[in-house]
């Protein structure tokens, strides 16, 4: 009943519920107490010559059948809400059903998750059960972002490769679900200037291994000890403890080719991970994190197996 | 429907063979249109037979009485039920109606309890599981497409008999009639024949009514209940609903079910009956699309009948001006829906030839030809003759055949592995760190085979194309889907288009020709 802001609208419902009701009872009885011609008589129309209308009886369940549909109108109106005005006997709401699935399922699959809650998240990565349970609620919370193979996608790490923004650890890896990380980058264009950031990105290719313009990149070496290696590290390594990442492992959150390294430098960038903890629940959590970790230490968790 | 043939009777013959006022009387369609060609000019066709009052009628294009000009004698505009009793017939049709009820019953009630092999039911529609055991088949929703088949099957099947044979179905197959047929043995068996059964209904309620109504009415709900159980037995493992139903332990929806159907059973084979043909069923209303002059319909031959009348067995009846109908009202009173066939054809009419069965008596006995009321179609009673191969036939014939034989060589043919290919929607393409352009696909593997096996899965279409899987043997379970995640790498230097059309091909390593392929799109930056 929340939905108006008044009660106008509920009696609105309500009077032309009653009026109906009041109008199709009239009609019914008054037809019930009609007549027709004893002898069965055309009402004048003929199609394909021979094909003619007449006024028949009805057969008399067929009376019986509108009272009854009637009837059930007014009981389905008394139990449930539906009438504008009352809210029915059963007091049924779609809230109230939902929960009541959602409690059922608690009930029943609440004990599967249970299970592994206490055990330690290696052991459950290496459980194949729980695998599978943990790969479906990725498949139904993570792949819309981390893609169904885990491999992510430009803005979404990769989460089968090794490389960790946060770490790698389980514990780790079930934080990261549960409270969720922020990744700032900041924008460095205006401070460094187009041929600071240019050579800054040479100099940061390099770090992977790519081929650059020495002198750039030299360059931009003496900026990025200045203003990167704070977040970065002197090496270029990162810093997972702030969610900076390794710029020496050519692997590339936002892409690696020039242009996206100049876009991060100068644009800065700002990466979210959403917090899951309240809406999964720590049970779900545990074997999601344990999932997760099982897709890069594949050959750990078999042996731990 | 049409009943041209019967436009020319406007002159009589009602009253002498309507059913007097407490009777069941059901205004026919034919009778009325009677009435509307009889005030329509007429055709060389319409063309009176022996009426002499028909001449007298109108011949210019007359406007129909309508309800405000009609008699003053008015009824109710709903019409109580009368019960129909249809009295017992015995002879050919009759014969071949009980073979029928065996054949369907015993199949309905029996096939259940069938099994294929150890464990097997065979024939259940496994709703939970999602399968259905067709003997050594299981079909799975994949399949639903010859699902669609069969049905489309169904009724050409129904269009086909029907043009040939007219309503055969519902006289000898419809369940309607099948289980009333049960129902009216029942009933026959406990109250007697249809004298008894009318004294019983008439007669105040005293110990010997109430004893037989209980008596009937129980039968009744037994055998309903045996119906609804075999139903559920359909879609759950009869032999341990029965254990379950013994125990008293069936489970709601299955108790819903047994007592849901069981009822619609009681209801409609007990007390609707003739009412489901007549007022709910709309095979009844389309057939007329279906009929044609050469079709075969149940009719009375009124030039050789008319006029009727009472005589002995002896008098010659053309000495008495009399036609060879004696007028017992049997044919009547023999009819499951309560009509009078010598009116003509009527919607009415279910074809079960009862009144055929029982007029042939009646001429035994008379010592007349048999076949007054007979099978036979419009152009036969016209003296023309009739065509089995007409162009609706052969229509009807040809495209059975076509679609039966497609059915059962594709259902030969099918291959019981099924793929569904979806592409990841989170991103278009990935570049990978090497630069590869790599798009992600998750593939739905079903195997609907009836043993394991370890498939082998590859992609094509794209030059170099390469496909990564964590997944190194894919095995699976008869029965079992599994889905695995699937990455594609092209170059992107030979993709030349946004998109591009792969296609996945997964095939059984351990059995040769059991392949599925299945086409899904590739997407990339273009011409870069």
């Amino acid at each position: 009943m929340a939905d108006f802001t008044s009660g106008f609208w509920n009696w609105y419902i309500f009077i032309l519920l009653v009026l109906s009701f009041a109008f199709c009872f009239a009609l019914i009885i008054w037809m019930s107490r009609g007549k027709r011609p004893a002898k069965v008589e055309t009402m004048g129309h003929v199609w394909d010559g021979d094909l003619a209308e007449y006024n028949n009886p009805l057969p008399m369940w067929w009376l019986y059948m509108f009272y009854i549909t009637l009837v059930f109108g007014i009981v389905y109106l008394l139990l449930y809400p539906g009438s504008g005005v009352y809210g029915g006997l059963l007091k049924w709401s779609g809230v109230g059903q939902w929960q009541k699935e959602v409690d059922r399922a608690e009930a029943k699959f609440g004990p599967l998750y249970d299970k592994y809650r206490g055990q330690d998240l290696k052991a459950v990565a290496a459980d194949d059960e729980a695998n599978r349970m943990g790969r479906r609620l990725y498949m139904t919370y993570c792949t819309s972002c981390h893609g169904s193979d885990a491999g992510g996608g430009p803005g979404y790490p990769n989460l089968r490769d090794g490389d960790w923004l946060y770490g790698g650890q389980p514990e780790q890896i079930k934080t990261t679900i549960a409270a969720g990380r922020l990744g700032v980058m900041p924008a460095w264009g205006a401070m460094l200037g187009v041929d600071g950031v240019l050579n800054v990105s040479e100099y940061v290719l390099s770090l992977s291994g790519r081929k650059v313009n020495a002198d750039a990149a030299a360059a931009g070496k003496e900026k990025f000890q200045q203003i990167c290696a704070a977040c970065h590290g002197a090496d270029g390594k990162g810093n997972q403890a702030l969610g900076a990442p390794n710029l020496t492992d050519n692997v590339w959150l936002y892409g690696g080719s020039q242009q996206a390294v100049i876009k991060t430098i100068t644009e800065g960038r700002n990466g979210r991970m959403p917090a899951h903890g309240e809406f999964l629940g720590e049970a779900k959590v545990h074997l999601l994190a344990a999932y997760v970790y099982s897709l890069s230490n594949q050959p750990e968790a078999k042996a731990a197996k | 429907m049409t009943g041209k043939r019967n436009s020319g009777k406007d002159g009589d013959p009602g009253d002498s063979g309507r059913p007097d006022k407490d009777k069941l009387y059901v205004p026919s369609l034919v009778e009325a249109q009677a009435e509307v060609s009889a005030k329509r000019p007429r055709t060389d066709r319409d063309a009176p037979k022996t009426e002499p009052s028909a001449g007298s009628r109108p011949h210019g294009g007359q406007r129909l009485a309508t309800l405000a000009e009609a008699d003053a004698t008015t009824e109710a505009l709903y019409a109580r039920h009368k019960k129909v009793y249809p009295r017992q017939v015995h002879g050919f049709f009759a014969d071949l109606r009980v073979l029928m009820v065996a054949l369907t019953l015993g199949t309905f009630y029996g096939l259940p309890w069938l099994n294929w092999g150890a464990d097997r039911q065979a024939f259940l529609i496994d709703l939970p599981g999602r399968k259905f055991n067709f003997f050594f088949w299981t079909f799975w929703p994949q399949d639903l497409f010859y699902l669609a088949v069969i049905l489309i099957l169904s009724a050409l099947l129904l269009f086909f008999f029907t043009a040939i044979f007219g309503r055969v179905w519902c006289g000898f197959t419809c369940p309607q009639t099948v289980w009333t047929e049960v129902f009216l043995w029942i009933e026959r068996k406990i109250d007697g024949d249809r004298m008894k059964q009318m004294k019983l209904a008439r007669q105040p309620w005293n110990g010997e009514k109430v004893a037989r109504r209980t008596a009937k009415y129980g039968a009744w709900v037994l055998f309903s209940l045996w119906t609804g159980f075999t139903f559920v037995g359909f879609f759950t493992p009869i032999r341990e609903l029965a254990q379950a139903a013994f125990a008293f332990q069936l489970s709601a929806w299955e108790t819903f079910w047994i007592f849901f159907y069981g009822f619609a059973t009681f209801g409609n084979a007990g007390f609707l009956r003739e009412q489901v043909c007549l007022y709910m069923c709309p095979y009844a209303r389309f057939q007329g699309a279906m009929f044609d002059p050469n079709t075969l319909i149940i009719s009375y031959d009124e030039k050789r009948g008319e006029p009727r009348g009472a005589r002995g067995r002896v008098v010659d009846p053309k000495s008495q001006n009399l036609g060879d109908c004696i007028d017992c009202t049997l044919c009547v009173q023999v009819c499951p829906t309560g009509i009078d066939i010598r009116k003509g054809l009527q919607y009415q009419c279910i074809a079960c030839a009862a009144c055929v069965d029982v007029c042939d008596t009646v001429m035994d006995k008379m010592g007349y030809p048999r076949g007054l009321i007979r099978y036979t179609t419009e152009n036969a009673l016209e003296g023309k003759p009739s065509r089995i191969l007409r162009p609706r036939v052969l229509v009807y014939g040809s495209l059975l055949a076509a679609i039966a034989v497609a059915l059962v060589v594709s259902v030969l043919l099918r291959v019981p592995l099924d793929v569904d290919v979806v592409r990841d929607r989170n991103s278009l393409y990935r570049e990978t760190n090497e630069g590869w352009i790599e798009n992600v696909y998750t593939l739905r593997v079903l195997n609907m085979d009836d043993r394991p096996h370890r498939y082998r899965v590859s992609a094509t279409g794209i030059d170099g194309l390469t496909l990564l899987t964590d997944v190194e043997r894919l095995a699976i379970e008869t029965g079992q889907v599994r889905e695995i995640a699937v990455r594609l790498q092209a170059d992107p230097a030979v993709l030349t288009e946004r998109s591009t059309r792969v296609t996945f091909r997964v095939e059984a390593e351990d059995s040769p020709g059991l392949i599925a392929t299945e086409e899904a799109r590739f997407l990339g930056p273009g011409r870069l």
